[in-house]
């Protein structure tokens, strides 16, 4: 059983069609790199698999390791495993970042039944996960993401996403705003996640990113339907190419 | 705790005679219903009054009839009928429970999610019985405790009787009787309240509660509270408990004032949670309250942090009179307003004395149908040269159905001061209540964290222990604005 399966999804906003019907299968274990041009869908495909209000689907169906997430909300999502790492991470002034990351990890702990941390207990996780990640306490005693540089907070998406330990873990175009070091470690973040039991779903404009996290897989997302699919050498004929060759080869 | 067998004994004697006594005055101590000079008379004579304060409450009275219910508030409510109201009434006949399985489950919901323990829980719910016995012994305790410093922390009838100059030389000081319309009506008709004196150089080791006096809780809805500081002493007082009174369409009309010396420093708490009515606005409090202080001394200090989330319509002006040179005074208040609650309340800071400072940070929170106004006076008298005032007002919104206004009234007559105003309104936005909803938390969790996060400088300058009770409160009081 795939851990995420899309099965012929349709999405519309305003009345205009994003999603023409997408399908995607992905394993244990694999890497997926979903590639395309500005106004593919690339966004929206993250913010409908999150169960963002408003982007409910006409048709088809999603399942998060067999289960249909069509009756489920944002949160019982993520609880059940499902991560978005969001392209702009949101701000939320005067919460501490510490007692945020504390309250998500304990809701998802609850949730498949594991014992909540208590606050020492928390606090020596994070920081152990944290120093890998190159996130200094002080930035955890922060508001959420505010005054955060580019690279900060994309580090600490990354860092929510190793608390979290997520089934399937979507990337949206996390490689934005970023500079080659902020790069680097961010790469080397989502890489130490990568394992036997889990999936990772690169969402990526550019082939760039995908010189640090390599996908098993790369999908090319083009008018809301995957057009093509191959090896990371698609994304070096992308880069080499554009996407108007492929495209117009479809 | 190991309690002496004198302490024992002492509390065995106050408790049984607080019962007894309890029961009979049940019947004779109810006033008829309506208000005149006879209920007044009424009330003094109850209470075996000094002379003095009888034609001081008769004095009020008559003013309070020559006077006009205040109407500037954006409030907006059915005309009280005075006629219709008991001044004076023994604690309500809340019938005697004997366990908590007789109180209402909604009400226990409430406390266990404010994390309230279950002794506490059945103090509040009115399941007396043995624990009375235990909050008795602790105030006692503690009034023993503060005696031995010189103290005085009692209620105020208490301190007429045994304090009678110091009452009489500093009631209506700060809010005098005809101040405005319901200070007008509670000096007539006050039944009880806090009393503290704190003499020259003594700190207050502990924070004063009237949570240790939880059977002043009932004494009515004209409580009086007066707080006296001399030269070089730190009080800090907190007031009310987070406990959701049920009472409907009841009128609260406190006064509260404030004295501080030279050097001295009053922190006063309050987290205020009475009935707020309804969804419908039907029923709930009408919190009209009068708090002043008067910063006398030089380099005094009054600190008045409020946590308002409960109440139907909330008019309260917390303010302070910076009299002496040098003097500070602070304002910090959070203020909630869900469904069809109405709040009008901010601060008014008098500058007279030279080199005075002033801060106000409101944050006020909007959600349903609810109005939620700051309204504040920053005044810079003619000889207050030198002084500065910094106010910052934000206002969060929930739904789109609610409104935040802020009507800020800066006087200023001397050009050698500051005044500084900031404002901000925004809304608790959806991108936000994703990003939370997409880390696991639901949507009431989401909604507590950020608008926590947006009364976070307000709630740090809550004591420790006040602060986390606030913080679930808040939590609570807007359950189901959000989705």
């Amino acid at each position: 059983m795939p851990l995420l399966e899309i099965k012929n999804a349709k999405l519309k906003l305003d009345n205009k069609d994003i999603l023409k019907g997408l399908s995607l299968s992905v394993n244990e274990g694999e890497v997926h790199a979903i590639m395309g041009p500005n106004g593919s869908g690339k966004s929206t495909l993250s913010y409908m698999l999150a169960g963002r209000d408003g982007y409910e689907l006409e048709s088809g169906e999603v399942f998060l390791e067999g289960q249909s997430l069509s009756e489920m909300e944002a949160d019982e999502r993520a609880r059940s495993g499902l991560f978005l790492a969001f392209q702009y991470p949101v701000e939320l002034p005067g919460v501490g970042g510490m007692s945020f990351l504390r309250e998500a990890v304990n809701s998802r702990r609850k949730f498949i039944g594991e014992e909540e941390l208590d606050h020492l207990a928390f606090v020596k996780e994070v920081r152990k996960v944290a120093s890998k990640m190159f996130v200094k306490d002080e930035m955890l005693k922060r508001a959420v993401n505010v005054g955060f540089s580019g690279g900060e907070k994309k580090r600490f998406e990354i860092l929510q996403m190793a608390m979290l330990k997520p089934t399937v873990s979507i990337l949206d175009e996390t490689d934005s705003g970023l500079d080659v070091d902020a790069l680097k470690i961010v790469s080397e973040g989502v890489n130490s996640q990568r394992n036997e039991d889990n999936a990772i779903v690169v969402i990526t404009h550019y082939q760039r990113l995908l010189d640090y996290i390599v996908p098993d897989f790369v999908h090319i997302l083009s008018d809301g339907r995957i057009i093509k699919s191959g090896g990371p050498e698609l994304a070096l004929e992308v880069e080499k190419n554009g996407y108007a060759g492929l495209i117009n080869a479809a | 705790m190991v309690a002496t067998k004198e302490t024992i004994d002492k509390v065995k004697e106050v408790s049984s005679t607080y019962k007894y006594g309890f029961v009979t005055d049940l019947e004779a101590e109810k006033a008829p219903i309506g208000l005149n000079e006879d209920i007044v008379k009424f009330i003094s004579h109850k209470k075996k009054e000094p002379k003095w304060l009888l034609e001081w409450r008769l004095k009020a009275y008559k003013k309070w009839l020559s006077m006009e219910a205040p109407n500037w508030a954006m409030v907006d409510f059915p005309k009280i009928n005075f006629q219709d109201i008991y001044y004076y009434s023994a604690p309500k006949a809340k019938p005697k429970l004997n366990s908590l399985d007789e109180v209402d489950p909604e009400l226990l919901r409430t406390y266990e999610k404010l994390g309230i323990p279950i002794k506490e829980q059945e103090v509040l719910a009115g399941v007396a019985v043995d624990y009375v016995f235990d909050s008795v012994s602790v105030a006692t305790t503690f009034r023993e405790k503060l005696a031995k410093e010189g103290i005085i922390f009692c209620p105020i009838s208490e301190a007429v009787q045994t304090h009678p100059d110091l009452v009489k030389k500093y009631i209506g000081s700060v809010i005098p009787i005809g101040d405005n319309y319901y200070a007008a009506l509670n000096s007539a008709v006050f039944t009880d309240g806090s009393f503290v004196y704190i003499p020259k150089d003594v700190k207050c080791p502990m924070e004063l509660s009237t949570y240790f006096r939880i059977n002043e809780q009932n004494s009515g809805q004209f409580e009086r509270t007066l707080i006296i500081a001399e030269d070089n002493t730190y009080v800090s007082y907190l007031e009310g408990c987070t406990a959701p009174q049920r009472d409907e369409n009841q009128l609260h009309a406190a006064v509260v004032e404030l004295v501080a010396m030279d050097n001295a420093e009053i922190k006063y708490s309050t987290v205020q949670n009475w009935y707020p009515g309804d969804k419908d606005g039907k029923g709930g409090i009408y919190n009209f309250v009068t708090k002043r202080g008067n910063c006398i001394g030089k380099k005094s200090k009054i600190s008045w942090t409020q946590v308002e989330t409960g109440s139907a319509i909330t008019w309260k002006y917390p303010s302070c009179v910076l009299k002496g040179d040098d003097s500070v005074g602070e304002f910090y208040s959070v203020a909630v307003a869900n469904n069809a609650q109405q709040a009008d309340t901010g601060t008014k800071m008098i500058h007279i004395g030279k080199n005075t400072k002033s801060t106000i940070i409101s944050k006020g929170i909007s959600a349903g149908k609810a109005q939620n106004t700051y309204r504040g006076q920053v005044q810079i008298q003619k000889n207050a040269k030198g002084s500065r005032n910094f106010t910052q007002c934000d206002s969060l919104l929930i739904g789109d159905k609610c409104g935040a206004h802020t009507v800020p009234y800066i006087n200023q007559f001397t050009p050698h001061a500051r005044v500084e105003h900031e404002a901000t309104t925004s809304k608790i936005s959806e991108d936000q209540l994703f990003y939370c909803l997409q880390r696991g938390l639901d949507t009431e969790q989401a909604t507590s964290l950020i608008v926590n996060g947006f009364c976070k400088e307000v709630m740090k300058e809550l004591p420790m222990e006040f602060a986390v009770e606030a913080q679930k409160l808040i939590g609570i009081s807007l359950e189901g604005s959000v989705g």
